[in-house]
C-alpha cells in the first residue's frame, strides 16, 4: 500500500492503483472523456489532469500509477491536489479546446441530457467561448445500420477504436487524418460486423455515435427507466428498458460484473421494434381453417370443449425459449392437474436431463470464471453467435494472456484464435491423442464449454458423457473449479430444468408430441417446433410467429418487458426481470392465462396473484426464492454422466444458432433484425470490400 | 572559433569520400576494437564525462540517458534506436552526416549499441530523405562487408543495424512517436511513464537518440572525454553542427565549439546579416519549435549559442537550427507560417494540440492583416499556455513556443498593425463576432 495525500486527505492505495483511481478512493471526483474501466488507457482527452505537487506539470491521472510516483525525498507521502487552481485552469483549457470545435446542436443532439460533454462544460468549463473562427465540420460516415453518426460532435476521444479492437475484436473502427482533420471512420465506409457495436453508443461521450433506429425518439428525461434482465440469449444480461407511457423506446446495457460487465449484444438493444410489431392482441380462434378474433371467453370455451373428448394422456404442452419460471411452474401445474406427463420445455431435443444432476446442465464454471480459467474448449458451439457477450469474455480472457484454445465443431471467426481440433465427436473422444491434450493438461482450470447445439440431435446424450469424460479426463473437476460448462441459448432452459420441465415416465417429448403423439397440444410461446396435422393446439403467446400461424385457439400473452418473472441464466443464476410496460390489447401476462384457463378447464390452479404463485413456486423450488445467486451444483454429477456411455454418431458438431438475428419471435418481428441479418450475410458471402458497395 | 584539428565532422560538406575507404582516412573505425574492450560501464562513463547532451533539441544528458537503461540483459532484448526523422524547420545537420559522413554514425551505433547491451539497432530516416537513406545503406553495406558491424563482426560485438524509412510525418521524430511508427502503426506518441528505457520498442528497453548525438561519440571515446569536456562552457560542452539559414549572406552548415556568440557564428562562417548586424531583427536559435530571440543589447547581441545561453534569453538551443530574420521580414506572417506547420503536423490525439493549433492559426492569420482585436493577443497568449504542458509530448511545448516569442517580443508590431487596420476598416468590417 502506498500513502498519499489528496486534496488535504490522507489515503492507502494499493501501488496498482492510477491516480485517478486513488483520487477516487479519497473521495474526488475526475471528469474523464477518453478513459473507461472496461478499455485501454489512451490518456489524450486530457480532462483528467491533476496536481501532483513536486512535478511542474499536471499530469494525466488516468495514465499515471501509483507506482510511477517519485517518492519525496524525505520519505513523507506524495500530496496530489485535484481542486488546486492548476487543476481548474487545466480543466477549463482542455474544456474550452473540447468545445472549439463541438457544435452547439445540443436542442437536436440525442445525446442531449445524457451526455458527458454537456454535464462536465456545465461543470468545470468557463460560461462562453473566447473563439471566434468558423468551427470544423465534418462529413458523417456510414457505419451501419444501428450506429448514426455526426461526426462533427466527435471530440476524438478514441473509445469506440478501443471498444471494437479490444472488446469485440473487430478492428473495423479507426481514425485516419491529423491533428484538427483526424476523422473516426471504418476506413471504406462499410458496416460494421460486430453483434456488440451498438456498444460504441454508449461508450460514445458525447452524441457522435447515437443509436439509429432511436434517432429523434425521445428525451431521455421523458422517460421512465426499469432494471430488467434480457432473454435474447441465456446469458440473462442486465438491461435497463426505458418506455415512455405504454412504448418501449430503447433498452440499454446495466453494469453486472458478474454476466455482463458494461455490455449487451445488438439483438438484446434492438429488438425493441419487435415488441411492437406482429403482436397478438386478442384472442383467435380457427374457423373453417381461418383464424378469426375472438373472447376470452370464447377461446377457452373451444379449449375446455376439446379437452372433455381427450383423455389426459392425449394432453401436451411445450414450453417455448423466452418462458419465465411463473407461467412454467403454473403450466406444469395445469399438466399434472389434467393427468397429463406430457410436458418439454427442450425445443430442441437436447439432451438435458434434470435427474442427472444440475451440474450436467450449467455453466458451471460461471462466467465471471472464464477469466479464471487458463485453457478453453469448445464443443459444438460457436459462443460469438450464441452469447456475443459471453465471447467478449473469452476473448478478454484471451487477450490477457497465455489462453490456449481449442474448438470441435464449426470453423468460425470468434474474434480469437484457436487450434481447430476437429469437425465431429470422433475428434473429441480422441481428444487425448492431440496436440491439445497438453494445453489442456497442462492448464490448473480448464474450461470445456459444451454448446447446446452439440446436444440437441439423437446421440446427445453420448457427446454430453464424452464432453464430461474430456472434462474429469483433463482435471477440469477439482475442489473450487467445476470447468464442465453448458452454454444454453434459450433463457427460460436451465429455468425450465430445474422446475423439471421434461416429460416424466411414460411421457412425450417435443418431437414425440410436435409429430402428433398428443390430440391437444399446449404451446407456451414455443415457436421453433413444426407441428404435425392432426392434434389441436392452444398457442399462448406473443407475436404471429410459426406457433401462431398452426394454432387452432390463440391467447395472447405478454412479451418479457410486460410481465415480471423469474430466469435463470446459463450458469444458474436466477434473476427477476421487471415489468416496464403493458401488454397490448386484451394480451394478459402468461400466468394470469393459465390460471383463468385452468379456471375454465375446471382444474383451477391454487393461486390467484403473482405473489401466491410465487409462494407456491418458491416452496417447490427454493433456490428460486435467492435472487441474484447461484446455487452450487454437485460436480460428482458430471462424474456420472461421463459414465454414461453411448456411441456418438459420425455427423458434424455444429452450433445450434444459424442466424444470429432470427432466434426468437421478438427477433423475428423486427425490421432492423432483419436489416442487420441481410448485411451479416451478404458480409458472409463477399470480403468487406464488396460488401461496402 | 574551432580549431580544424577539433573537428569532428570532417567531410560535412562532401568534399571527400564519404565510404568507407574515405571513412578511415579521415579517423572512423580506428581502434573501435579497443572501444568496445573497455567495456559498458566505461563507455558510459566516459560518454557521462564528456558532458555530451543530447543533440536533437531536449538537451539530456547522453551518458545519464544510456545509464537508463537495464544493467543486465533480461529476457527482453535491448534496442538501439537512432533518430533520423529529421523534421524541424530550419535544421539540416543529421541530414548532411548521413550523406558525408555515415560511417561515424554507423560506428557510433555499434559503440552505443555496445554501451546499452543492445544487439539491434533501427535507424530511422525521415520519409523525404531518400538519397540519405541510400547512401547510410551503402555505408551500412561497406560496413557489413568488411565485417565491422553484423554477426561475429571484427569487434567482438554482435551488432545489426537496420534502416528504416518513414513516411514523412514531423511528429515521428518524437521518440514514442517514432516507436509507434517503426512498429508499424500509427504515428502517435505513446503515455510516458513508462518510459523507452524500460518499455520501447516492441515493449523491450530501447533508446532513442538523434543522429548528431551517435556520430559524435566515437571520438569522444577516441580522443577522450577531456577533448570533448574542454570545448565550450561547463555543462554546455563539445562541437556542435549549426544550421545557420535564413537571412545571411551565405546560408551554411558548420560546426564550431559550443557556447560562441550568435554573431561571431554569423559573421565568421555567414558572411553576417544581410544588410549588416544592425539590419537584425530576430533570430530563431533552435528550429522553428523554439521562441525567437529579438535583436538587442541584451538579446540577440549576447546570445551564446549553447543550451543555457539560449535559456537565457527564454528561448533554447534545440536543433541549432540558426533562422536569421532581417528587418525586412512579416515578423507576425512567419510566426504565422510556422504555426501553420504545426497545425499541420499535428497528430490529433490529444486534445490542448489537436484543438489548440488551429485555433492559433486562425487567430495569428488574422492578426497578419490586423483583422483582430488588441485583447485578443492576450486571449492567444492564454491559448498557448492551455497547450503548452498539457499534452502527451512535446509537440504542444513547441507550437507554443514559437507564439510565445512572437507575443513577448512583437506585441507593439502586432498592435500597430491592428491600428492600421481599424483605421483603413469600414465601420463593420473590423469586428468579428463569435461563431456559435
Amino acid at each position: 500500500m502506498a500513502k498519499l495525500i489528496i486534496d488535504g486527505k490522507e489515503v492507502d492505495v494499493p501501488p496498482e492503483y492510477t491516480l485517478l483511481q486513488a483520487c477516487e478512493a479519497a473521495g474526488a471526483e475526475i471528469p474523464r472523456f477518453c478513459f473507461h474501466e472496461q478499455l485501454s488507457i489512451a490518456g489524450n482527452c486530457r480532462m483528467c489532469l491533476i496536481e501532483v505537487v513536486g512535478i511542474p506539470k499536471p499530469q494525466a491521472s488516468c495514465a499515471m500509477g501509483v507506482k510511477d510516483l517519485m517518492p519525496n525525498k524525505d520519505g513523507s507521502p506524495k500530496v496530489l491536489s485535484t481542486k488546486s487552481p492548476m487543476v481548474k485552469k487545466a480543466r477549463e483549457g482542455v474544456m474550452e479546446f473540447l468545445l472549439v470545435n463541438h457544435p452547439l446542436d445540443c436542442p437536436i443532439c440525442d445525446q442531449g441530457g445524457e451526455c458527458d460533454l454537456q454535464d462536465q462544460a456545465m461543470a468545470y468549463g468557463s460560461d462562453a467561448s473566447r473563439y471566434a473562427e468558423n468551427k470544423r465540420a465534418v462529413e458523417d460516415k456510414y457505419i451501419g445500420p444501428l450506429v448514426k453518426t455526426i461526426m462533427t460532435r466527435c471530440i476524438h476521444c478514441t473509445r469506440c477504436i478501443r471498444f471494437s479492437t479490444e472488446v469485440a475484436g473487430v478492428p473495423e473502427l479507426g481514425a485516419i487524418g491529423r491533428g484538427e482533420d483526424m476523422e473516426i471512420t471504418t476506413y471504406l465506409e462499410h458496416a460494421m460486423t460486430s453483434e456488440l457495436q451498438s456498444n460504441v453508443v454508449d461508450l460514445c461521450p458525447v452524441g457522435a455515435l447515437t443509436s439509429k433506429p432511436y434517432a429523434f425518439a425521445a428525451r431521455p428525461w421523458e422517460l421512465n427507466k426499469t432494471q430488467s434482465v434480457d432473454v435474447m440469449d441465456a446469458l440473462g444480461s442486465a438491461i435497463r428498458i426505458d418506455t415512455r407511457g405504454r412504448e418501449v423506446m430503447r433498452i440499454l446495457p446495466r453494469n453486472n460484473d458478474d454476466v455482463n460487465e458494461e455490455w449487451i449484444s445488438d439483438k438484446t438493444r434492438h429488438v425493441v421494434d419487435g415488441l411492437r410489431t406482429q403482436r397478438l392482441d386478442q384472442p383467435y380462434l380457427r374457423e373453417n381453417g381461418r383464424l378469426r378474433s375472438a373472447s376470452w371467453k370464447e377461446a377457452f370455451a373451444a379449449i375446455a370443449g376439446k379437452l372433455k373428448s381427450t383423455s389426459g394422456k392425449k394432453v401436451g404442452a411445450i414450453v417455448g425459449d423466452l418462458a419465465g419460471a411463473e407461467e412454467m411452474y403454473a403450466l406444469k401445474d395445469l399438466m399434472t392437474r389434467l393427468g397429463s406427463a406430457n410436458i418439454d420445455a427442450r425445443q430442441d431435443g437436447a439432451a438435458f436431463d434434470p435427474k442427472r444432476g444440475r451440474a450436467s446442465y450449467l455453466f458451471n464454471a460461471t462466467i465471471a470464471g472464464i477469466e479464471h480459467a487458463d485453457a478453453l474448449l469448445i464443443v459444438g458451439s460457436n459462443p460469438r453467435r450464441e452469447a456475443p457477450v459471453l465471447n467478449a469474455r473469452i476473448r478478454k480472457r484471451w487477450r490477457a494472456g497465455p489462453f490456449p484454445i481449442g474448438v470441435i465443431g464449426d470453423k468460425a471467426d470468434l474474434t480469437y484464435s484457436y487450434d481447430y481440433l476437429g469437425a465431429g465427436a470422433d475428434t473429441l473422444a480422441g481428444l487425448a491423442q492431440t496436440k491439445f491434450a497438453e494445453a489442456l493438461k497442462a492448464a490448473k482450470n480448464p474450461l470445456i464449454l459444451v454448446g447446446a447445439g452439440a446436444l440437441a440431435r439423437k446421440d446427445g446424450a453420448a457427446i454430453a458423457s464424452l464432453a464430461a469424460r474430456a472434462a474429469v479426463e483433463f482435471g477440469a473437476i477439482t475442489d473450487g473449479w467445476n470447468g464442465f460448462s453448458v452454454l444454453h441459448t434459450a433463457a427460460s432452459r436451465v429455468g425450465a430444468l430445474d422446475l423439471g420441465l421434461t416429460p416424466s415416465a411414460g411421457g412425450l417429448d417435443v418431437a414425440q408430441m410436435a409429430a402428433g403423439g398428443v390430440e391437444l397440444l399446449f404451446l407456451l410461446g414455443a415457436d421453433e417446433v413444426e407441428v404435425a396435422p392432426g392434434p389441436f393446439v392452444v398457442y399462448i403467446g406473443t407475436h404471429g410467429d410459426r406457433g401462431a400461424h398452426r394454432a387452432d385457439v390463440i391467447l395472447p400473452g405478454a412479451a418479457y418487458p410486460e410481465k415480471s418473472a423469474i430466469y435463470v441464466n446459463t450458469e444458474g443464476r436466477v434473476q427477476m426481470a421487471s415489468r416496464a410496460a403493458f401488454p397490448p390489447g386484451d394480451a394478459r401476462e402468461d400466468w394470469a392465462i393459465l390460471r383463468a384457463l385452468s379456471d375454465a378447464l375446471g382444474h383451477t390452479l391454487p393461486y390467484d396473484s403473482l405473489s401466491a404463485l410465487r409462494q407456491a413456486l418458491f416452496a417447490a423450488h427454493p433456490h428460486m426464492m435467492h435472487i441474484d445467486q447461484i446455487a452450487p451444483a454437485d460436480a460428482a454429477d458430471i462424474g456420472k454422466l461421463a459414465k454414461l456411455g453411448g456411441t456418438p454418431d459420425k455427423a458434424q458438431l455444429a452450433s445450434s444458432v444459424a442466424d444470429f438475428y432470427f432466434t426468437n419471435p421478438i427477433a423475428r418481428a423486427s425490421a432492423i433484425m432483419a436489416e442487420c441479418s441481410a448485411l451479416a450475410n451478404a458480409a458472409a458471402k463477399h470480403s468487406p470490400l464488396t460488401a461496402a458497395e | 572559433m574551432l580549431a580544424d584539428k577539433d573537428r569532428i565532422f570532417k567531410n560535412l560538406y562532401g568534399l571527400h569520400d564519404s565510404g568507407l575507404k574515405g571513412a578511415r582516412a579521415r579517423g572512423a573505425w580506428d581502434g573501435t576494437k579497443a572501444i568496445l574492450a573497455k567495456g559498458r560501464d566505461a563507455i558510459v562513463n566516459d560518454v557521462k564525462a564528456s558532458g555530451l547532451r543530447g543533440r536533437g533539441g531536449a538537451g539530456f544528458p547522453t551518458g545519464l540517458k544510456w545509464s537508463f537503461m537495464p544493467k543486465q540483459l533480461g529476457e527482453r532484448p535491448h534496442y538501439l534506436v537512432v533518430n533520423a526523422d529529421e523534421s524541424e524547420p530550419g535544421t539540416c545537420k543529421d541530414r548532411e552526416i548521413m550523406r558525408n559522413d555515415p560511417h561515424l554514425l554507423i560506428e557510433g551505433c555499434l559503440i552505443a549499441g555496445c554501451a546499452m547491451g543492445a544487439n539491434a539497432g533501427y535507424i530511422y530516416v525521415r520519409g523525404e530523405f531518400i538519397r540519405e537513406r541510400e547512401r547510410l545503406q551503402a555505408a551500412i553495406d561497406e560496413a557489413y562487408e568488411a565485417k565491422l558491424i553484423g554477426k561475429n563482426n571484427v569487434h567482438g560485438w554482435d551488432f545489426d543495424l537496420y534502416v528504416h524509412h518513414g513516411a514523412g510525418a514531423y511528429i515521428c521524430g518524437e521518440e514514442t512517436a517514432l516507436l509507434e511508427s517503426l512498429e508499424g502503426k500509427k504515428g502517435q506518441p505513446r503515455l510516458k511513464p513508462p518510459f523507452p528505457a524500460n518499455v520501447g520498442l516492441y515493449g523491450c528497453p530501447t533508446t532513442v537518440q538523434n543522429v548528431e548525438s551517435i556520430a559524435v561519440v566515437p571520438d569522444i571515446m577516441r580522443r577522450g572525454a577531456t577533448w570533448f569536456a574542454g570545448i565550450g562552457r561547463p555543462n554546455n560542452t563539445g562541437t556542435k553542427l549549426f544550421c545557420i539559414s535564413g537571412h545571411v549572406v551565405k546560408p551554411c552548415n558548420v560546426e564550431d565549439a559550443m557556447g560562441i556568440p550568435l554573431r561571431e557564428l554569423l559573421e565568421t562562417h555567414a558572411g553576417g546579416v544581410r544588410g549588416g548586424w544592425d539590419n537584425l531583427l530576430a533570430v530563431i536559435p533552435g528550429g522553428s519549435s523554439m521562441p525567437l530571440v529579438p535583436a538587442g543589447a541584451d538579446q540577440a547581441d549576447t546570445l551564446l549559442m549553447d543550451f543555457d545561453g539560449c535559456r537565457d534569453k527564454k528561448s533554447a538551443l534545440g536543433t541549432a537550427g540558426v533562422v536569421v530574420m532581417d528587418k525586412s521580414t512579416d515578423i507576425i506572417r512567419a510566426m504565422t507560417r510556422i504555426s501553420y506547420f504545426y497545425k499541420h503536423e499535428s497528430c490529433g490525439q490529444c486534445t490542448p494540440c489537436r484543438e489548440g493549433m488551429g485555433w492559433m492559426w486562425r487567430v495569428l492569420t488574422r492578426m497578419t492583416e490586423g483583422r483582430a482585436q488588441k485583447r485578443e493577443i492576450d486571449m492567444l497568449w492564454e491559448v498557448t499556455t492551455q497547450i503548452e504542458g498539457h499534452t502527451i509530448c512535446a509537440f504542444g511545448d513547441g507550437a507554443a513556443w514559437p507564439v510565445q516569442g512572437l507575443l513577448r517580443h512583437f506585441r507593439p508590431e502586432i498592435e500597430r498593425r491592428i491600428d492600421q487596420y481599424t483605421r483603413n476598416a469600414d465601420a463593420h468590417g473590423a469586428v468579428r463576432e463569435a461563431a456559435e
